[in-house]
C-alpha cells in the first residue's frame, strides 16, 4: 500500500538528467567547498554536473552514493575505516578493496590530513597550561560541546574518554553553534577538524593527540566505479595540491569573511590554472533576486508538506476509521505511529534513502511518516469520544455502520479530526527544514546552510518564511473548521 | 385521514423473548427472560435501578444480542445481518433526548427518513404531522437541539422516533429529565399521537404514576428477571387507595401474586 502512494510520488518528481554527474557534499564548510571544487572543475571541461551539496553527515552521504543518488563526494579515510567499515586501521589498499566491493573508490588523496581535534580557547589554553589532550585530566569542571556525529561514533567522544580517562561530561551541540558557545563562554572545549577555518577567528587552539588515537583523516573524493573516465581525468589534476594550510585558509575565506563556498571555489581554481577565466556570472542581486530565492524555497517547503501531509490523510483517516471499531487494532496502529515517531529524523531519512533516493520523494516519505500519528491519535480519539448514546440512537434509527459513521461519528469526530490534521501539518512544517539534508531543498536549505557558514542573514531567510507558513496554517485550519463545523460544536479557545 | 401504520398486518406477534439471558463481562444482567407483548398494547416495564430494563430494551431492537435465547419480531426470529431494515420499523427515544447536536430539529426529525428513500413532499407532509401531535412550533425546525428548552428537545426526540410510523415503539425513560406540567403535556400528546396511530410501545420507566397512567399492562421486574405482569385494570382495583409509588414495593414483596 505504501508502495502504490509513493508510485505516484515517483511519477511527479521525476528523475534528473541521466547524463550529469551529481556531485554531493556534507553540511560542512570544507565538505561544501570541497565539493564546489569538483563541480566547477567538471564544468570547466565541458561537464554537465547536478549539485547535492550540504547533505546530512556520513550516514545519508554514503547511502547516496552507494545507491547512485551521488556518483562523488568529498570524504576522509579515517572516516570511511572507522565510522563507515567500523575497523580499527585498514591499509589503503584493504581499503579501496572493501570500497570495491560496494561499488565505489577513493580517488587520489588531495593533500591534507584533516583529522580530529579538541579546540580549547587559546585564554583558557594558557591559564590552565594545557598543551595534549592528557593535560585534560586534571581539570574536570571544563564544559565540552562535541558534535553529535562525534558524540555518538565508536572513534569520536567514548573513545577518547575511555583512552585518556577523561573526566569531564559532554553535550552534543552543532558545529557551527558550538564555536559560538565558545565564544560566548558556554562552552570551553568542542571537536574540531584540523583544517577549521574558524580556529583563527574565535582564536582557538588545538590540543596534541598524545597518545595518538586519532587516524589519518586523509581528504579525497570518493566516487562510484562507474565514473566517466572523463570525468576522473578532470579530478586528477586537484590530487596532493590542497595542504593543510591551503584548505584552512579557503575554510576560512567561508567562515570569516563571508564569501560563499563558490565563490572560493572559483577563485582557487582559477588561481592554479584550472578553471577558464569567464565573466562574473550574471547571477542576479539584490532584493527581487533575494526574494525569488525565498519565494522558491517557500514553494518547494509548502509542496514538501502538502504532499506529506496529503499521503498522510489519505492512509491514516480511511484506515483509522477502519480500524476504531476493533480496540486491539486501534491501539496496534496507534502504536506503530508512535514508534516511528520515536526514530530520529535524521536516521529516518537515511532509511528512506535506499528506497526513494536523494531529494523530494524521500523527504515527503519520512515527513509522511511522522504526519501519522497526530492524524490517526485524533481520529480514533475522536470517533472513540463520540456519545455512547448517540451512536446507540443512530443504529436504533436504521442507519447502516457506514451512515452511522458518516452521518454521525464522523461530523461529531470533525473538529479532534481536524486538530490532528492541523498538528500534523504544523509539525510537518518544523520538521520539513531538515528535508535539506537529503537534497530536498526547501527552507531548511538557507537555515542548515547559514548554520554550517554561521550566517546570521540566510538563517533567517529560512527561519522566517517557516513561522510565518507555520502561523497561515493554523490560521487556515481555524477558517476551514469554522466552515465545516457549526460554531457550538467547535473547541473553545 | 391518516394512513394506518404502513408495516403492521393485523395479528402478528409484535414482540417476544424466549429464555433469554444476558452477561456483562461475568454479571447476568438477565436470566431466562421469557415475555410476550401484545399488539399494540403499551406495557411499561418498571423495577429498582440495575434490574435490567434499559437491557432488555436494547434487546428488542438488536442493540444488544441475547448470550442465550431468542428475541422475535413481528413474529420471527430477529435477524442480525438485517438489522438497518428492521429498525426502520421501530421507534427508539431515550432518556436526556439522544438528540444529533451536529444536526438542526428539522435534521434530527427527517433524517431517517432520508436514508430510507422518502421523496421531499413525503418527508413533508409527514413532518407537519408530527408537529402537530407532539405541538411543536415548525418555527423552531431550524435551531439545533442546544437551543430547545427540555421539552422541546423531548418532543423533538419523540417526533423522531415516530417520523417512520413504526408499529413497535421503545421508550427508555425519555420523560425522566423533564418538568413535571411539561411531563403530562408530553403524555397527553403521546396518549393521542397512538390513538391515532396505534403501535404497541415498551416503556421503560421508574414513575409508576406515569406507567399507570400511559399503559395497558405494567411488568415488575427484580434482579436479573421479569417477577410479574398485571394489566393495569387490575393493579387498580387490587391495590385501590395506594400510593402509587408504593405499589412496585408492594408487588414486589407479594411473592404470591
Amino acid at each position: 500500500m505504501l508502495c502504490g502512494l509513493f508510485g505516484v510520488l515517483l511519477a511527479a518528481t521525476g528523475a534528473h538528467g541521466a547524463e550529469s554527474i551529481v556531485v554531493g557534499s556534507k553540511i560542512f564548510v570544507e565538505s561544501h567547498i570541497l565539493g564546489e571544487i569538483a563541480a566547477q572543475r567538471l564544468e570547466s571541461v565541458g561537464l554537465k554536473v547536478e549539485r547535492k551539496l550540504g547533505l546530512g553527515g556520513t550516514l545519508i552521504s554514503y547511502e547516496a552514493l552507494k545507491v547512485g543518488e551521488l556518483d562523488l563526494y568529498p570524504e576522509y579515510t579515517g572516516t570511511l575505516i572507522r565510522a563507515v567499515f567500523e575497523e580499527t586501521d585498514l591499509s589503503q589498499q584493504a581499503l579501496q578493496d572493501k570500497l570495491q566491493a560496494e561499488g565505489l573508490v577513493l580517488q587520489e588523496n588531495l593533500g591534507f590530513n584533516n583529522s580530529y581535534a579538541i579546540a580549547v580557547p587559546s585564554v583558557l589554553a594558557k591559564s590552565r597550561g594545557l598543551n595534549t589532550v592528557s593535560d585534560l585530566i586534571a581539570h574536570p569542571d571544563l564544559r565540552f560541546g562535541f558534535t553529535h556525529e562525534f558524540m555518538n561514533r565508536a572513534d569520536g567522544w567514548p573513545a577518547l574518554r575511555s583512552l585518556y580517562n577523561l573526566p569531564q561530561e559532554a553535550v552534543g551541540i552543532e558545529h557551527a553553534l558550538a564555536y559560538r558557545a565558545m565564544a560566548s563562554g558556554d562552552l570551553e572545549g568542542t571537536d574540531a577538524y584540523t583544517t577549521d577555518g574558524e580556529l583563527e577567528l574565535y582564536d582557538l587552539v588545538l590540543l596534541q593527540d598524545d597518545r595518538e588515537l586519532f587516524p589519518r583523516y586523509d581528504a579525497a573524493f570518493l566516487s562510484r566505479l562507474d565514473l566517466p573516465p572523463t570525468a576522473i581525468d578532470a579530478l586528477e589534476p586537484l590530487a596532493g595540491l590542497i595542504n593543510e594550510q591551503v584548505m584552512q585558509t579557503l575554510n576560512r575565506k567561508v567562515a570569516s569573511e563571508g564569501r560563499s563556498p563558490a565563490e572560493v571555489a572559483r577563485a582557487f581554481l582559477l588561481e592554479r590554472g584550472l578553471a577558464p577565466k569567464q565573466e562574473e556570472g550574471g547571477a542576479a542581486s539584490g532584493m527581487s533576486a533575494l526574494l525569488a530565492e525565498v519565494g522558491h524555497h517557500t514553494l518547494t517547503h509548502l509542496r514538501l508538506t502538502f504532499a506529506a501531509v496529503s499521503l498522510g490523510c489519505v492512509l491514516a483517516l480511511p484506515l483509522s476509521m477502519a480500524l476504531s471499531r476493533n480496540e486491539r487494532w486501534a491501539s496496534a496502529i496507534q502504536y506503530f505511529a508512535g514508534l516511528v515517531q520515536t526514530v530520529p529524523a535524521l536516521a529516518l531519512l537515511a532509511l528512506m534513502i535506499p528506497l526513494f533516493g536523494l531529494g523530494e520523494r524521500t523527504a515527503i516519505a519520512a515527513l509522511f511518516l511522522y504526519s501519522l500519528l497526530p492524524i490517526v491519535r485524533n481520529t480514533i480519539a475522536g470517533l472513540a469520544g463520540v456519545d455512547p448514546i448517540l451512536k446507540d440512537v443512530a443504529a436504533s434509527l436504521g442507519m447502516t455502520t457506514r451512515q452511522q459513521l458518516l452521518k454521525v461519528e464522523l461530523p461529531l469526530a470533525l473538529p479532534t479530526i481536524m486538530a490532528g490534521i492541523k498538528t500534523a501539518a504544523v509539525i510537518s512544517i518544523g520538521t520539513a527544514t531538515l528535508a535539506a539534508f537529503v537534497g530536498a531543498g526547501g527552507l531548511g536549505e538557507p537555515i542548515l546552510t547559514g548554520i554550517s557558514l554561521s550566517d546570521n542573514q540566510l538563517i533567517l531567510q529560512g527561519a522566517i518564511p517557516a513561522a510565518v507558513l507555520a502561523l497561515l496554517t493554523e490560521f487556515a485550519f481555524s477558517r476551514l473548521t469554522q466552515g465545516m463545523v457549526p460554531a457550538h460544536l467547535r473547541p473553545r479557545r | 385521514m391518516r394512513e394506518q401504520s404502513e408495516n403492521t398486518p393485523l395479528d402478528e406477534e409484535p414482540l417476544r423473548l424466549a429464555g433469554v439471558s444476558k452477561r456483562f463481562a461475568d454479571a447476568w444482567v438477565l436470566k431466562d427472560v421469557s415475555i410476550s407483548f401484545a399488539q399494540n398494547a403499551t406495557t411499561s416495564l418498571v423495577g429498582e435501578s440495575g434490574c435490567g430494563k434499559s437491557t432488555l430494551l436494547k434487546l428488542c431492537n438488536g442493540l444488544h444480542r441475547p448470550d442465550r435465547g431468542s428475541v422475535s419480531l413481528f413474529s420471527s426470529p430477529i435477524d442480525y445481518d438485517a438489522l438497518p431494515k428492521l429498525r426502520q420499523r421501530i421507534g427508539y427515544a431515550v432518556q436526556g433526548n439522544g438528540l444529533f447536536p451536529h444536526l438542526t430539529a428539522r435534521d434530527n426529525i427527517t433524517i431517517a427518513a432520508g436514508l430510507a428513500g422518502w421523496d421531499g413532499p413525503k418527508i413533508n407532509t409527514r413532518l407537519d404531522e408530527l408537529l402537530q401531535l407532539v405541538q411543536l412550533d415548525s418555527a423552531l425546525l431550524d435551531r439545533y437541539p442546544h437551543e430547545l428548552s427540555g421539552g422541546q428537545q423531548q418532543r423533538v426526540g419523540l417526533s423522531r422516533a415516530l417520523m417512520l410510523r413504526p408499529s413497535l415503539l421503545l421508550l427508555d425513560e425519555p420523560f425522566a429529565a423533564i418538568d413535571p406540567l411539561t411531563r403530562l403535556e408530553i403524555h397527553e400528546q403521546l396518549l393521542s399521537a397512538l390513538r391515532l396511530e396505534p403501535a404497541t410501545v415498551v416503556l421503560v420507566t421508574h414513575d409508576m404514576r406515569e406507567a399507570l397512567k400511559l399503559s395497558d399492562e405494567i411488568v415488575f421486574m427484580n434482579e436479573g428477571g421479569v417477577h410479574a405482569k398485571y394489566p393495569v385494570e387490575q393493579l387498580l382495583a387490587q391495590f385501590s387507595g395506594q400510593e402509587p409509588e408504593l405499589m412496585v414495593r408492594s408487588v414486589l414483596a407479594d411473592s404470591s401474586l
